[in-house]
């Protein structure tokens, strides 16, 4: 097959650019671990408190080390549980100190749902039988919305909850 | 034989013509509720009728995304396939029972969703169940089309036995590529649909399979978008030259493109999945790796195009670094409306490259970033394209002539929607960036500046969504004016030539086994391991939820 000399090198300058975006991506993700989120663990959806991480006495945010902070989250069509506070009454927002580290996990027990800190690189889909995680620093101060963004039945735009960041 | 201008014989431009009233009816109805939406979430406006936003927002995927989509590039490469390489009695009453079955099909979710019996949106992710008769009606609108699949396969076959040691024509054989590539994929949606859906929505099957159903929804959703495409391409590579006066650039070129799009669309599922929990991150970097390699054929389509384009305007005696460029014809809408669909590919290919990107996609997925991104390419570059080719067909078909008023209109046309997308599509893609969220109805969360900007930007989609309906109203009068009023004629039916030099086309570019054995082996790569993961294991099924929808 004939190629126009400019268009050889047209492609040979396209396909090295190529070659080296790959290596970029794959070097990030392999060397520096910044696969998006898989951890193929499973959970039953009908008992999803069967899972330590998701017995109601262990949902929202606990500190576990200095700095380090773990935030458990039950997903249902269409509310967040991150557990409840000391009156009893359910908790809509979560506070961390800046730069610290946290790890969220959750699960649903109905439905497909999403799980995106608006702002913030934690964007996850979380699906019926399947446990979603995701570690990040929490760099930027500031209130970050949480939502669902994986639609979930019609009243899907009201499931959200905050996340602040204070200095 | 191929290039003689003879209109068709009235009982195939019939059939033709089906598709497109369908096809526009199509873009009428949901162009109507993509404008309801943008309003909606403006947060300015209510739906009327108690309608639910996401009832809307399910027709506006079905009927523009799946319905209008697929019944013009049925249509459109029925009239290639007869015109190229001919339609026999026979073959004809097939594409009637193709098109019936699709078109029952159609209304049969259409009555579904707009009863409020299926607000599960164009993907139908599961657990949500929808009432049986959305998924029976979708298995009829896949069916029917494989029947047209098989019909433009026995019309090349018949062709290829009646000359015996030709190269198809080359139309035909960019028609036979996208239709195989079209059922390979389809394969996965249909078995999602019959084995997983169908018996789990009437209640036979207990519990369904959310991960395996949304990888095969994938393993098909990706394809399904170069389904779109590759009629766009099909007339940038042979018809547009001939539009403005040309030659074909490049009949191997052009099929070696065609070829790599089928060998590096279908393995390449994971991408849409790459925030998922339950697939291997390693698996899902090797399909980004695929999903990747048609980097190539774009900048081989980029280049043919873009040197037909001066390799003309030279051979037409245009002078200067950029006369050819300057001369092109601007005027001629069939040449201008796909011109500004070449253009939007840019932003939106450069769109694509981040959101397949294996890191990059978690600051996008699922924001109102993606939303942006395919108004830019189904919604511009292909419609674009597709109304390019209506401008022509349509009187073709109908023994008229786009007339040059006919033609203004059509100009006017294409910068009215050329401006409405910029508005809407920018401000989608910002909004996206700054994590504001898709297919979700308008709401105020938790109140706060962040969601105060997600607002603004609603504000201006609305607005970009109001242009665009008005040029979807001023498209389906031309279409009116083209099939039922427009001064009767000849419209040409334009097709590029070979130069007459031409370098022989290499044999082994139609070497069907080869190719689409590769094709195979490429998805049995990609997806056999992963797959067997995913079942092996796989968690405690699904029941269904009828609740969230609104059912009862």
């Amino acid at each position: 097959m004939h190629l126009h000399k400019f268009e050889k090198i047209w492609l040979v300058f396209g396909m090295a650019s190529l070659v080296l975006f790959l290596l970029i991506i794959g070097f990030a993700a392999f060397w520096k671990g910044t696969h998006p989120q898989s951890h193929i663990e499973t959970i039953d959806p009908q008992n999803v408190e069967a899972h330590e991480a998701f017995k109601p006495e262990n949902l929202g945010l606990r500190e576990v080390a200095d700095g380090k902070y773990t935030v458990n989250i039950v997903a249902s069509a269409f509310n967040y549980d991150f557990g409840t506070d000391a009156d009893g009454k359910a908790v809509k927002k979560i506070r961390v100190p800046k730069g610290s580290t946290v790890l969220f996990q959750i699960t649903t027990k109905d439905v497909v749902h999403g799980f995106q800190v608006a702002g913030t690189n934690v964007n996850m889909m979380v699906e019926p039988g399947h446990v979603s995680r995701l570690e990040t620093v929490m760099k930027n101060t500031g209130e970050f919305t949480v939502v669902c963004n994986e639609y979930c039945g019609v009243g899907h735009h009201q499931m959200f909850a905050t996340v602040e960041v204070y200095e | 034989m191929m290039l003689k201008n003879y209109n068709f014989p009235k009982k195939d431009a019939r059939l033709y013509m089906s598709f497109m009233y369908v096809t526009f009816a199509s873009l009428l109805v949901g162009g109507l509720m993509g404008l309801l939406q943008t309003l909606s979430r403006s947060g300015e406006f209510q739906l009327p009728f108690g309608i639910n936003y996401y009832t809307i927002l399910t027709v506006h995927g079905v009927i523009l995304g799946l319905v209008l989509t697929t019944f013009f590039i049925v249509g459109f490469q029925f009239a290639l396939m007869g015109k190229t390489v001919g339609l026999s009695d026979k073959q004809r009453k097939w594409a009637w029972i193709a098109f019936w079955t699709m078109l029952v099909g159609t209304i049969m979710a259409a009555v579904t969703i707009l009863i409020g019996e299926a607000n599960v949106l164009y993907t139908f992710y599961a657990p949500l169940r929808a009432h049986p008769a959305f998924y029976i009606g979708l298995a009829l609108v896949i069916v029917g089309s494989w029947i047209a699949v098989f019909t433009n396969f026995r019309q090349l076959y018949v062709w290829k036995k009646a000359n015996p040691g030709q190269k198809s024509p080359l139309l035909a054989f960019m028609v036979v590529i996208n239709m195989a590539m079209w059922f390979i994929a389809s394969l996965g949606v249909a078995i999602s649909v019959l084995v997983l859906f169908i018996p789990w929505s009437l209640g036979y099957a207990a519990t369904i399979n959310v991960l395996l159903s949304r990888t095969l929804f994938w393993y098909f959703g990706h394809p399904l978008v170069y389904f779109w495409l590759l009629p766009a391409y099909m007339a940038w590579y042979a018809i547009i030259p001939k539009i403005i006066g040309g030659k074909l650039f490049s009949d191997s070129l052009a099929r070696m493109a065609f070829i790599l799009l089928l060998l590096f669309s279908i393995p390449v599922g994971f991408h849409h999945q790459l925030t998922e929990p339950g697939i291997d991150p390693t698996w899902k970097f090797i399909q980004v790796v695929l999903t990747f390699m048609v980097v190539i054929p774009s900048l081989m389509t980029a280049f043919s195009i873009f040197a037909t384009f001066e390799t003309t305007g030279r051979r037409l005696g245009h002078k200067g670094l950029f006369g050819w460029f300057k001369n092109l014809p601007w005027g001629d809408v069939r040449f201008f409306a796909p011109f500004v669909g070449m253009v939007a590919f840019i932003p939106g290919g450069a769109g694509g490259i981040v959101n397949a990107s294996h890191q990059m996609n978690s600051l996008i997925h699922n924001t109102i970033w993606v939303t942006g991104h395919f108004h830019l390419t189904i919604a511009t570059t292909v419609i674009l394209t597709y109304f390019g080719i209506a401008y022509w067909l349509v009187p073709h078909l109908t023994g008229r002539r786009l007339t040059p008023r006919l033609n203004k209109l059509g100009i006017i046309q294409t910068i009215i929607w050329t401006v409405g997308m910029t508005i809407m599509s920018t401000s989608m893609h910002i909004q996206g960036l700054l994590g504001g969220p898709r297919r979700s109805d308008f709401s105020n969360y938790a109140g706060g500046e962040q969601v105060q900007t997600w607002i603004s930007y609603q504000l201006a989609q609305a607005v970009g969504g109001t242009i665009l309906f008005i040029g979807i109203l001023l498209m389906i009068y031309i279409f009116i004016q083209l099939a039922f009023f427009a001064p009767k004629g000849v419209q040409e039916f334009p097709i590029a030539e070979e130069e007459v030099d031409a370098e022989p086309t290499p044999k082994i570019l139609e070497n069907w086994y080869l190719w689409i054995g590769i094709t195979i082996a490429l998805i049995l790569f990609a997806y056999t391991i992963p797959m067997i993961d995913i079942i092996k294991h796989s968690p405690p099924g699904s029941l269904p939820f009828d609740w969230p929808i609104g059912r009862s």
